[in-house]
């Protein structure tokens, strides 16, 4: 498990792959009582390759979880295309069944996700009876304990036996993983996997989730606010602020080089125990300086037309009262910022 | 609790390197040397039950004033358990079953709070220490404005102070926190997240209070909101010159604010160094896994593993090191005896054998350092 | 409703979490165990009383005889023999009781829980027709009904109550429901591609059991008053034996003018304590399922104590810091 990580991120400079899911423009709006809708997702597009990992950053209330749940179908989007790879589009039964065998999703709250009143083996039996049509219930258990064998479960005829309080947070991420793999899907979606585990445990599930994906193949999209582990873990990266992407590129590019002031801001707030006290007492205050005499809920309201992060962004300008459009970075990197209207020539220096 | 003289030397050896360490945050305030605010001793909390779980076990720590201890720990470590402890808030089934938790308050008395009066401990809970939880929504009153939740608070503390008094009071407060102090009218479903903590903070601070205890007072935030209030909690804490206990999970954040800091696993202190020492060294093997399972953001890519299993059922009495069986570094004494919390020679306190001459340990961590 | 399944066999369903819960709390709430015995008491009278009492129906000459060892509780203006009435009476109650609470309960989960698992016109419609049948005045509309129906055999008056009676239980289980509907394991249901009438089956009922059988106690409760109600006002089948039915007499015949106190204070009693014994063990319940209600007491004897919840709920809230 000890060398997943450095050989995941190789895969980043390979050609890319023809595209398992593509999404065009998926909108999202949210209904809402007494007001206009909220636009939860606006017009984002993407793809996802097999055996590599997009990990789509962003705090809460950026839209990214509502982004798993249009994939997942729970939401219908306002606007936009998915496509799967040799899934018919439509929306009959049939199509739904293959569209949901091929796409299957891992939940952020492993305590949520289990039914309390069911035992492991039964919340993996209903996918197997369901996709893998076994010939015999003896067929069925074997295959559950299978899929308990392939995330590491084991001993697995006792933990298939056991009801989810029994088991820790890492045990019950391990079986909702169990039962997404149960389907063999060709898309996993990977909503917050570990926010809710100990954090001596996270990396583990992580390397599990890498592993599999490489192993078996699928695509992944790794929904996280954590840039450390999605840089990690995945080949590249979106970062999504208030509904669309503002930035998307290679994993280390986006992190050790990044081009959008708020992709700049999250990076240098992640707590970083390598730096001597000293300096980071002077990182500081050059940041309460930097915020100046605004009051803080001013930098948490909402802002209208124009470009979204501008009433946090230090850089704002006259042109941020337009929406940017996407700007060449670098190879492969965008930005969602004026910043790269010339290119991005210069503009690295802005501190 | 069965401690040699020699033990509790050291401790004190100890002790005495942090308050040194510590000068250059308490240099804020004027002319104070570092003082002790709060020391507990020996302190242990049992939740009753048919098999009680032991959370908290022997646990001493002291605090000068304008320190910032942190205490780190994964969930179920006992960590909020022993805030509840220190704070006096423990609720039954919860007991203090050993131990002694003493305060210096504003008039300098010394006060143990397991013999003062509730009236005087509600008196000490907001004038000299004060709590910031996780969940500001639960702290806030939904269906008061935040100014009245303000006012009550001087209401029942400073009777001498009249409407005036209190609100320019409270305004200036939320001032303090970065907060409009026209929303002293607001209620706290009309704030976001961030604000509502920030609110929590300025009310904590309301009664100058020498201690802030904080569990998982950022967690719930997003990480730039979180870094804001870091930095204004910092930025107070020099200003105002009250001492911090910091509960989190989060390693790397404690790292970076705490003055000494202090992991705990399974009830216990195992290791308890001045912060950048364990950054720098990390002693005990349940740090070092806990260390390691932050991957570095820009640092190299490597292989990252975080630490197998799981923590141990504190209903089960383990005979050996509560660790031993996730710990990779674990040898024969491991299973058998619980190590002591007690400083090596030239380091600072670990609960670990491999730090234990006795078994000649210190080949065993040197080899094993990462 | 789940403790009570759960008793005759307990080893098959130790491992069962919410029974397991049932099982403990069983020992745990008085609430429930005094509730319990006063429904036992009565569910076996009316199960085997009528056995050992004959022809309580039958006159004699020995008309308003006082409680006696011949007569326990007197005779009625007819000579007839009150306890024996009162033995019959029961069976006749709970069926009437019973049967209507049942029914109800049926009604209101096929609406509420249909309605808000499949969403959309369906729910709309379902969700209206509740809202509607909640604001008719539901005793009015009982006693028109009955009035009409007043045949033969008990089935007419269960099936008056029961369908009046369904419609509040609906609304609390379609809330409950669409509180299911997002919880992320029948989100991983739905995801699975399961039909809703099987999420409905497997995720979404056994998680309401605990209100869907407070729901039916309410229900049953109600109805045993209902029907005591529209007996005492004559309209029920006055051939049946009921509570409500001996009442009716007791008053028709002016037992309180005459002092006969022994003809209607026991069932008027009987009535009250059904209702109470149903109450409590809903009141049981609900400690149980809903940890926050419990009162906690300290231990009396050291190593056995009423805080088995503790570690759970100490769990519980590290958890929730530690995220």
């Amino acid at each position: 498990m000890s060398t997943d990580t450095t050989t995941s991120a190789q895969a980043g400079t390979e050609d890319a792959a023809a595209p398992v899911l593509e999404v065009n423009d998926l909108t999202v709006d949210y209904r809402r009582r007494g007001a206009g809708p909220l636009r939860a997702v606006d017009h984002l597009s993407f793809r996802l390759e097999p055996g590599r990992t997009l990990a789509l950053v962003g705090e809460s209330g950026s839209g990214k979880s509502t982004v798993v749940r249009a994939l997942a179908g729970f939401v219908a989007p306002t606007e936009g295309t998915v496509a799967l790879e040799g899934v018919r589009g439509g929306r009959g039964r049939r199509a739904d069944r293959e569209y949901r065998k091929a796409l299957q999703l891992v939940f952020q709250d492993p305590f949520a996700s289990l039914n309390p009143m069911h035992t492991v083996a039964r919340h993996l039996r209903r996918p197997v009876v369901r996709y893998q049509a076994p010939g015999s219930r003896a067929q069925a258990h074997e295959a559950v304990l299978e899929l308990l064998r392939s995330v590491n479960l084991t001993p697995e005829a006792d933990i298939a036996g056991k009801y989810p309080h029994e088991l820790s947070g890492g045990q019950r991420q391990r079986v909702a993983i169990a039962r997404a793999l149960a389907t063999g899907p060709r898309v996993l979606l990977a909503d917050e996997p570990v926010s809710m585990l100990d954090v001596s445990i996270r990396l583990e599930i992580l390397n599990l989730l890498d592993r599999l994906a490489r192993e078996r193949d699928m695509a992944m999209l790794y929904v996280t606010h954590d840039l450390a582990t999605a840089r990690h873990f995945s080949s590249q990266i979106m970062v999504m602020y208030r509904g669309e992407v503002v930035e998307d590129g290679p994993s280390d590019e986006v992190i050790l080089n990044p081009a959008h002031p708020y992709t700049r801001m999250l990076a240098a707030a992640a707590p970083d125990p390598t730096i001597p006290r000293e300096r980071a007492a002077a990182a500081r205050r050059e940041r309460i300086e930097a915020r100046g005499a605004r009051v803080a809920e001013y930098r948490e309201a909402d802002t209208g037309a124009g470009c979204r992060f501008r009433s946090r962004c230090p850089h704002a300008m006259p042109v941020c009262g337009q929406h940017p459009p996407d700007f060449a970075a670098g190879p492969g990197h965008t930005a969602r910022c004026w910043l790269f209207e010339n290119g991005s020539a210069g503009v690295r220096d802005v501190p | 609790m069965m401690r040699t003289e020699d033990e509790r030397g050291r401790d004190e050896e100890f002790d005495q390197s942090v308050d040194r360490g510590s000068v250059t945050t308490a240099s804020g305030l004027t002319g104070a040397g570092p003082r002790t605010v709060l020391r507990a001793q020996g302190v242990s909390v049992e939740y009753a039950g048919e098999r009680p779980v032991r959370a908290v076990q022997d646990v001493s720590l002291e605090l000068a004033a304008g320190e910032v201890l942190g205490i780190a720990g994964e969930s179920g470590c006992g960590k909020s358990t022993l805030a509840y402890a220190l704070t006096g808030m423990l609720r039954p089934p919860a007991r203090l079953t050993a131990g002694s938790i003493q305060y210096t308050d504003v008039d300098g008395d010394l006060i143990d709070i397991s013999d003062v009066s509730p009236e005087r401990l509600r008196s000490l809970r907001w004038n000299t220490v004060s709590m910031v939880f996780q969940s500001a929504m639960n702290a806030l009153n939904p269906v008061t404005s935040v100014g009245r939740q303000f006012a009550d608070v001087f209401k029942a503390h400073r009777p001498q102070m009249d409407r005036r008094a209190r609100t320019e009071r409270s305004a200036e407060l939320l001032e303090m926190v970065g907060i409009d102090p026209g929303r002293l009218r607001s209620f706290p479903h009309e704030l976001s997240g961030g604000m509502r903590q920030r609110v929590v903070i300025a009310m904590a601070l309301a009664l100058d209070p020498r201690i802030v205890v904080m569990d998982e007072p950022t967690t719930a935030l997003d990480v730039l909101v979180q870094r804001e209030i870091l930095d204004e909690l910092e930025r107070l804490q020099e200003r105002l010159g009250f001492a911090v206990i910091f509960i989190t999970h989060d390693l790397g954040l404690l790292l970076e604010i705490s003055d000494k800091l202090a992991v705990m696993y399974a009830g216990r202190f195992v290791e308890y160094a001045p912060g950048e020492q364990i950054a720098n060294n990390p002693l005990h093997p349940y740090t070092r896994g806990l260390l390691n399972s932050f991957p570095d953001l820009r640092g190299e890519r490597r292989a990252l593993s975080g630490i197998p299993g799981s923590p141990p059922d504190l209903r089960e009495r383990v005979p050996g090191c509560a660790f031993a069986a996730r710990c990779r570094d674990a040898f024969e004494p491991c299973g058998e005896r619980r190590p002591e919390l007690r400083a090596p020679a030239g380091a600072w306190p670990v609960a670990c054998h491999l730090h234990d001459p006795q078994f000649g340990g210190l080949e065993r961590a040197g080899g094993s350092a990462r | 409703m789940s403790a009570v399944a759960a008793v005759p066999q307990p080893a098959a369903t130790a491992n069962r979490p919410g029974l397991l819960r049932g099982m403990r709390g069983l020992r745990r709430s008085r609430y429930l165990t005094a509730g319990l015995a006063i429904l036992a008491v009565f569910v076996l009278t009316g199960l085997f009383g009528p056995l050992f009492v004959h022809n309580a129906d039958a006159f004699s000459s020995n008309r308003l005889e006082h409680p006696s060892a011949t007569y326990w509780l007197g005779t009625t203006q007819t000579g007839q023999d009150v306890f024996g009435q009162l033995v019959e009476s029961t069976r006749g109650t709970l069926v009437v009781g019973l049967g209507a609470g049942l029914i109800a309960t049926v009604v209101s989960v096929l609406v509420g829980v249909g309605g808000a698992l499949n969403g959309g016109v369906l729910d709309d419609l379902l969700s209206l027709f509740s809202n509607v049948a909640l604001v008719i005045p539901q005793l009015p509309l009982v006693i028109i009904v009955a009035a009409f129906v007043k045949g033969s055999g008990d089935w007419p008056i269960v099936l008056v109550i029961a369908f009046t009676s369904w419609a509040a239980s609906a609304r609390i289980l379609r809330a409950q429901t669409l509180s299911l509907r997002e919880r992320d394991y029948v989100l991983a249901a739905r995801a699975g591609g399961e039909p809703a009438w099987r999420i409905a089956l497997a995720d979404v009922i056994p998680n309401e059991l605990p209100i869907i059988g407070s729901q039916f106690i309410y229900a049953t409760i109600a109805a045993v008053l209902t029907q005591a109600t529209l007996a005492f006002l004559g309209l029920a089948n006055p051939s049946q034996l009921t509570w409500g039915n001996m009442l009716y007499f007791a008053q028709n015949d002016e037992a309180l003018d005459s002092g006969a106190w022994w003809w209607f204070v026991p069932p008027g009693l009987c009535v009250a304590l059904l209702g109470a014994g149903l109450a409590m063990v809903n009141f049981g319940l609900d400690e149980i399922f809903n940890p926050r209600l419990r009162v906690y007491r300290e231990p009396r004897r050291r190593g056995r104590s009423a805080a088995a919840a503790a570690p759970a709920d100490l769990a519980d809230t590290e958890q929730e810091r530690a995220s």
